[in-house]
């Protein structure tokens, strides 16, 4: 695209394997202390928005991560950024362990790892101008001052297919598409190796969707990176990712490369996300059989007992009840493709006729837990 | 699946700059939230009045010795022969005195003249202090929270419990009453009225996407207050500011009335106005010090109105 992208001289042997791990996240938890509304009593419940994740993401690759609203996708992001603290649990980012790094020490490791954000308006500054947002990250490491900054940050514009003339405009001046290539501008002038991509791609309409998606696939390939791509909308995450990982109430479901997944969902939840895309065709849309999955999301401040998805599971039994099913291959599924679901759907398995077979004793259970909450 | 057609069938970003709009040729330049705030205020007609008015009486601080040299009559020179009547009373305007004399035999106009120096001083003064000091606890306050946020915001509450008068006047005694004291005092109990709002304002604008952006691209909180955050908050800081400099005002004039400001015989129009109580037959020694005062008042109120409406076009507004 640009020649001006200054690809690193000599990539170092490992960029060049694609199996060779850029991030592990192991055990990951995140609980969010809740505070009661009294003055003085202090409650001790907790929001469990990331329980126990683990997951690799390799060199050049791109992780899509799907889940709904809530159920922890933007949380994880977060603690892999290091904006939030770890309740526990680490994380490995290139070699280096950073999870229980301070500020300070972080900063270096910021310039190898970047974020985008999901809301083009909320995330720049409406009193800054777009030169002093992109430039921020220079200023910030040192890296350029002056001239050779604004050559540098206009460089980054015209990669990410911003006029360099609007350095000196403020972001209300711009789309929203346009305000979401100033995000990418902004996490790229450092050339990250890892970006974590925020739903990059949910506030804006469609057609601004498919040009930020392409940027970010040329991006890829031209300076070797690699993302973690949030959203909660399949269809874009099927087209960006090389594996996928499914979370619910905090924690990963399904976990496999992206035709895996797609072709052989083996958790329940999996399926009924999948049986929910909206297909062009409106003759296959009817005959599609959709899942529809009873209730709510419960409250992540108590998650059900053993498996989180039981009490919305058409295919529960008293095992998903009483043990939480381990993430492991199912079925005849190869190594890479997990699940952790104790009575993985075969391929062709129509779940929707399913029916929940719990015994009433951990019916009573159940309900006597959802009473003390 | 949906987007995966739409993606492959947009032919974008094969060739650079995709964004680059028609006028892309011509000079761009940023029009700032501050620009447009001017502009509003430009178009603010009783603003702009008030704004000529708070001109003319600094103006009137500053060429204040001229009136002197005009009239011949120092500010503190007092005039028993043709100051006063054969009663040792005030005299009215006339063309000696333009307006009058105090009980004295001083000239009203010089001191009144004079005394613009004083609360335009104690004006600014006091209210930058109070701005500068309301700011940093409340950016403090807003953007560390959790025990620094506690800790500060119960300080807030008791300063705005003590009460004000009180303690001004038992301060006053403890050390020698004057322009100091009186700018000291002042600061001190406006500073958390600031703080509280800086410290609402910061509290809403650290949870912004921005701020994170900020903090993952390794800014340390130093850096984000001032050049994240505090350029949002500037804008009610600075509405404070403007609608703060007529109470500092009034609060030096109350102070010096009460006897515990600025001590006689400098020239102050609190001052002035506590003297011309015990001469209420002498209508001009308590009316045009009054004048003056109301006067100064009501233009900085009317301009931070006319501030607040150009920073907040939405905002109800008090004069059109």
């Amino acid at each position: 695209m640009s020649e001006a992208a200054p690809t690193p001289a000599a990539p170092s042997p490992a960029a060049q394997s694609s199996n060779e791990v850029l991030l592990h996240v192991d055990d990951v938890v995140k609980y969010f202390p809740v505070q009661s509304a009294g003055l003085l009593s202090r409650s001790r419940d907790v929001v469990h928005a990331v329980d126990h994740v683990s997951l690799e993401v390799r060199r050049g690759e791109t992780l899509g991560l799907v889940g709904e609203t809530g159920c922890g996708k933007s949380t994880l992001a977060r603690c892999i950024m290091r904006l939030y603290d770890l309740t526990s649990g680490t994380i490995v980012f290139d070699g280096k362990d950073i999870s229980k790094m301070t500020v300070r020490q972080m900063r270096p490791i910021r310039r190898d790892m970047q974020m985008i954000f999901q809301d083009p308006y909320g995330s720049l500054n409406p009193r800054r101008r777009v030169g002093s947002i992109i430039g921020d990250p220079y200023a910030i490491h040192g890296l350029a001052d002056g001239k050779e900054r604004k050559r540098r940050v206009q460089e980054v514009m015209e990669l990410v297919g911003l006029n360099p003339e609007h350095y000196n405009r403020f972001p209300a001046e711009f789309s929203g598409g346009q305000r979401q290539r100033i995000g990418v501008a902004r996490a790229l002038a450092l050339r990250p190796k890892l970006i974590v991509c925020d739903e990059p791609v949910s506030a804006l309409d469609v057609s601004i969707q498919a040009q930020i998606i392409n940027l970010l696939a040329d991006l890829q390939d031209e300076l070797d990176l690699t993302y973690i791509f949030i959203a909660h909308d399949l269809s874009v995450v099927r087209h960006v990712s090389d594996r996928v990982a499914v979370m619910y109430l905090g924690k990963v479901g399904e976990l496999g490369e992206v035709e895996g997944v797609y072709g052989h969902p083996r958790h329940p939840y999996t399926n009924a996300l999948l049986s929910a895309v909206p297909l062009p065709d409106p003759a296959t849309a009817s005959e599609r059989e959709r899942i529809i999955l009873v209730g709510d999301v419960p409250s992540p401040i108590a998650p059900p007992n053993g498996c989180r998805f039981h009490p919305r599971c058409p295919k529960a039994k008293d095992l998903c009840v009483h043990e939480d099913p381990p993430l492991i291959p199912r079925l005849d599924d190869p190594e890479t493709h997990v699940a952790a679901c104790h009575f993985p759907v075969a391929d062709g398995e129509n779940i929707a006729d399913s029916t929940p077979e719990i015994s009433i004793e951990d019916r009573v259970v159940e309900e006597g837990l959802v009473g003390n909450v | 699946m949906t987007i995966g057609d739409i993606v492959s069938a947009t032919p974008v970003s094969e060739e650079g700059p995709l964004a680059v709009g028609p006028e892309g040729a011509k000079k761009i330049e940023g029009r700032s939230p501050w620009k447009l705030a001017f502009e509003r205020l430009r178009r603010d007609r009783a603003a702009i009045i008030s704004l000529v008015v708070i001109f003319l009486i600094v103006l009137m601080a500053i060429i204040a010795p001229v009136f002197k040299h005009l009239t011949g009559h120092p500010p503190n020179q007092q005039y028993f022969d043709i100051g006063l009547t054969q009663d040792g009373l005030p005299r009215p305007p006339n063309g000696t005195f333009l307006l009058g004399t105090d009980d004295l035999g001083r000239d009203i106009l010089v001191r009144i003249a004079y005394g613009a120096r004083i609360s335009l001083l104690v004006g600014v003064v006091a209210t930058f202090l109070t701005v500068s000091i309301g700011t940093i606890i409340g950016l403090a306050a807003g953007y560390f929270g959790k025990i620094v946020d506690t800790i500060l915001s119960r300080l807030i509450d008791v300063m705005l419990s003590i009460p004000f008068l009180l303690f001004a006047i038992s301060l006053a005694s403890i050390y020698h009453a004057g322009l100091k004291i009186v700018i000291i005092v002042l600061a001190i109990f406006s500073w958390s009225s600031v703080a509280r709002i800086v410290r609402g304002q910061v509290l809403s604008i650290r949870e912004r996407e921005y701020v994170e952006a900020a903090r993952s691209i390794g800014s340390g909180p130093w850096r984000i207050m001032i050049i994240d955050i505090l350029p949002n908050v500037i804008a009610p800081i600075i509405v404070y500011t403007t609608l703060l400099i007529p109470v500092t005002i009034v609060g030096e004039a109350t102070l010096s009335f009460l006897g515990v400001g600025v001590q006689p015989p400098t020239a102050d129009w609190g001052d002035m106005i506590a003297e011309a109580q015990n001469n209420y037959h002498a209508w001009w020694f308590i009316v045009f010090p009054s004048i003056a005062l109301l006067i100064a008042t009501l233009a900085f109120n009317i301009f931070g109105d006319g501030v607040r409406d150009a920073f907040d076009p939405r905002s109800d507004r008090l004069f059109s």
